[in-house]
């Protein structure tokens, strides 16, 4: 067992062996510009990202000329929103979306927000679902687009797509989906789901980082968002650029593959995760799940550790590479919003991790995690008073948030 | 976070881990901080002819706040009360080299002991 473990495939994957092989002759000899048609080295990339059209298409049950090529998730979820919302804005200036959402979709939603577009951020209950009844009820006449994920990054809860794409599509409004988490390990098919946009992302799927795809919906209905980057006109000029044709095969690949192994890895890591989901809930007291227990990614376990903080434990198990839901990791001090929105306390929030495991993870580095995490959590309660108060039976007896506090920039 | 060697060395060897009785007339008990903020400190000095003869915490918080704990008490153990009461937030930040986002962590363990001296004061006056 390499060390230390990683246990962060939702951040982002290794590239598979066979992507990378798949995509190194388009680094060196055949480097053309896909634009370039009159000669070979222009037509040899081209068919190479034409494979790659098709093997995105598939996965998604697409077809090739619906796949536009972009740099990642956040570039596809920006042209969707911001595309759909110039382009259908004369029928109305509503959006529909919600709180869990990555920011790729909120800060878009924002910024739209001061352009004159409104935006109804829908909740979520306390294990990290959707009402659909409330979303029934936002949609308005005005409505351009909701915009739904479909499968939370943080704790993995499973929005129901197909229900939503069918909500959509009677009412006739235009629906977004980002998939970046979900595609290669879920079945995703944009017929059946009604999905008309989506987004999804190379990294996360054992392919490359910086590469990513946006579908947009050919027919029945048609959706054109317009462009955000202006230039030679490449994707129909949806995305202007000259074609990162390695990165793009890579993700062809990679597509390629997680369609012939997904049934079978998802089993697979189903397996571990419910092992290390019910190891941890077994033997460590106030740890719990975050996230429903049913509708979840098979990769992803978010656990709220409570009376320690998410930092300490991640010090505490340096052989474990892990994120955490906590404040004091992120840059900007904010406590995740996707476990406030679920109604976590802040407390709770700053002793949750997030476990994400993948194609290469094994058996024994389950064990070895459960084994890093009950020693971890077991040495930062020895340091928490709040454990003490705990299993004394006293009650919390703090203050609000100190002067001091997070969120504070304190410059002296 | 990139932290400096010095908060690895308290955070990996936390120094005077632990809690001393509070019912003890020269035990004063000092906490500050919340659990919703991310961190509290609970500082304990047990007093005898005003000097700290004995000193423990148990703190929640990240890398920071646990290595600001554990430097403070070294700092304050066998100190006078008016001694400890010199020691600032800014030299525990600047000992331990905190990133500036991290900061705030030395500010609890001032206020801490500020408390569990008031603390101590209050019960000596009773
Ligand atoms: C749900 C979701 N959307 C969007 C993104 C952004 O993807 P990318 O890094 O490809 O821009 C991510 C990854 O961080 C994600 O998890």
């Amino acid at each position: 067992m390499k060390l230390p473990v990683y246990m962060d495939y939702s951040a982002t994957t290794p590239v598979d062996p066979a992507v990378l092989e798949e995509m190194l002759p388009y680094f060196s000899d055949q480097f053309g510009n896909a634009a370039s048609i009159h000669h070979k080295f222009g037509t040899e990339a081209g068919m190479a990202v034409s494979k790659a059209r098709q093997q995105v298409a598939n996965l998604i049950g697409a077809e090739a000329k619906e796949i536009i090529f972009t740099s990642g998730a956040t570039e596809s979820n920006n042209i969707a929103i911001k595309g759909v919302a110039e382009r259908y804005g004369d029928k109305g200036k509503h959006i529909i979306t919600c709180v869990t959402e990555h920011k790729a979709i909120l800060d878009t939603c924002k910024y739209l927000e001061q352009k004159g577009y409104e935006v109804t951020y829908l909740g979520v209950d306390t294990n990290g679902m959707l009402d659909l009844q409330e979303l029934k009820d936002a949609i308005r006449s005005d409505t351009i687009l909701i915009s739904l994920m479909a499968a939370n990054n943080e704790v993995g809860v499973l929005h129901p797509v197909k229900e939503i794409g069918e909500i959509a599509r009677e009412k006739g409004v235009f629906f977004h989906c980002d998939a970046t988490q979900a595609v290669g390990k879920i079945p995703i098919d944009v017929n059946e789901m009604k999905i008309d946009l989506l987004s999804l992302s190379a990294h996360k799927i054992y392919g490359p980082k910086g590469v990513g795809a946006l579908y947009a919906r050919d027919k029945n209905p048609r959706v054109r968002p317009t462009a955000v980057l202006h230039g030679g006109g490449h994707e129909k000029g949806m995305r202007s650029g000259t074609l990162n044709s390695p990165g793009i095969v890579g993700l062809g690949k990679a597509c390629e593959i997680c369609q012939e192994v997904m049934a079978e890895e998802s089993a697979r890591l189903k397996k571990l995760s419910d092992k290390l989901i019910d190891e941890i809930l077994g033997t460590i007291e106030f740890a719990k799940l975050n996230g429903d227990r049913q509708h979840r990614l098979p990769n992803v376990v978010n656990l709220g550790f409570a009376y320690v903080e998410g930092e300490t434990l991640m010090m505490f198990m340096p052989e474990l590479a892990v994120s955490s839901g906590s404040a004091c990791t992120s840059a900007t001090l904010g406590a995740s919003y996707v476990l406030q929105a679920m109604g976590v306390k802040d407390d709770e929030i700053h002793g949750s991790l997030r476990f994400s495991i993948g194609r290469f993870t094994t058996e024994e580095e389950i064990d070895f995690a459960v084994e890093c995490i009950e020693k971890s959590v077991h040495k930062a309660r020895a340091l928490s008073p709040l454990y003490d108060d705990a299993i004394q039976g006293k009650c919390c007896k703090y203050g609000k948030c100190c002067d001091h506090g997070h969120g504070c920039v304190d410059d002296e | 976070m990139q932290y400096s060697e010095k908060v690895m060395e308290h955070f990996n060897n936390p120094q005077n881990v632990g809690t001393l009785d509070e019912n003890d007339p020269n035990v004063g008990v000092g906490t500050y901080g919340s659990p919703a903020c991310g961190d509290v400190m609970k500082l304990y000095i047990k007093v005898e002819n005003d000097a700290i003869v004995d000193v423990k915490f148990k703190t929640f918080g990240c890398g920071s706040a646990i290595a600001s704990s554990s430097l403070l008490t070294e700092k304050i153990k066998g100190k006078t009360l008016e001694e400890a009461m010199e020691i600032s937030n800014k030299a525990i930040s600047e000992e331990l080299n905190l990133p500036a986002i991290k900061k705030h962590c030395s500010v609890m363990a001032e206020e801490a002991l500020k408390s569990a001296i008031e603390d101590i004061q209050k019960k000596r006056q009773s």
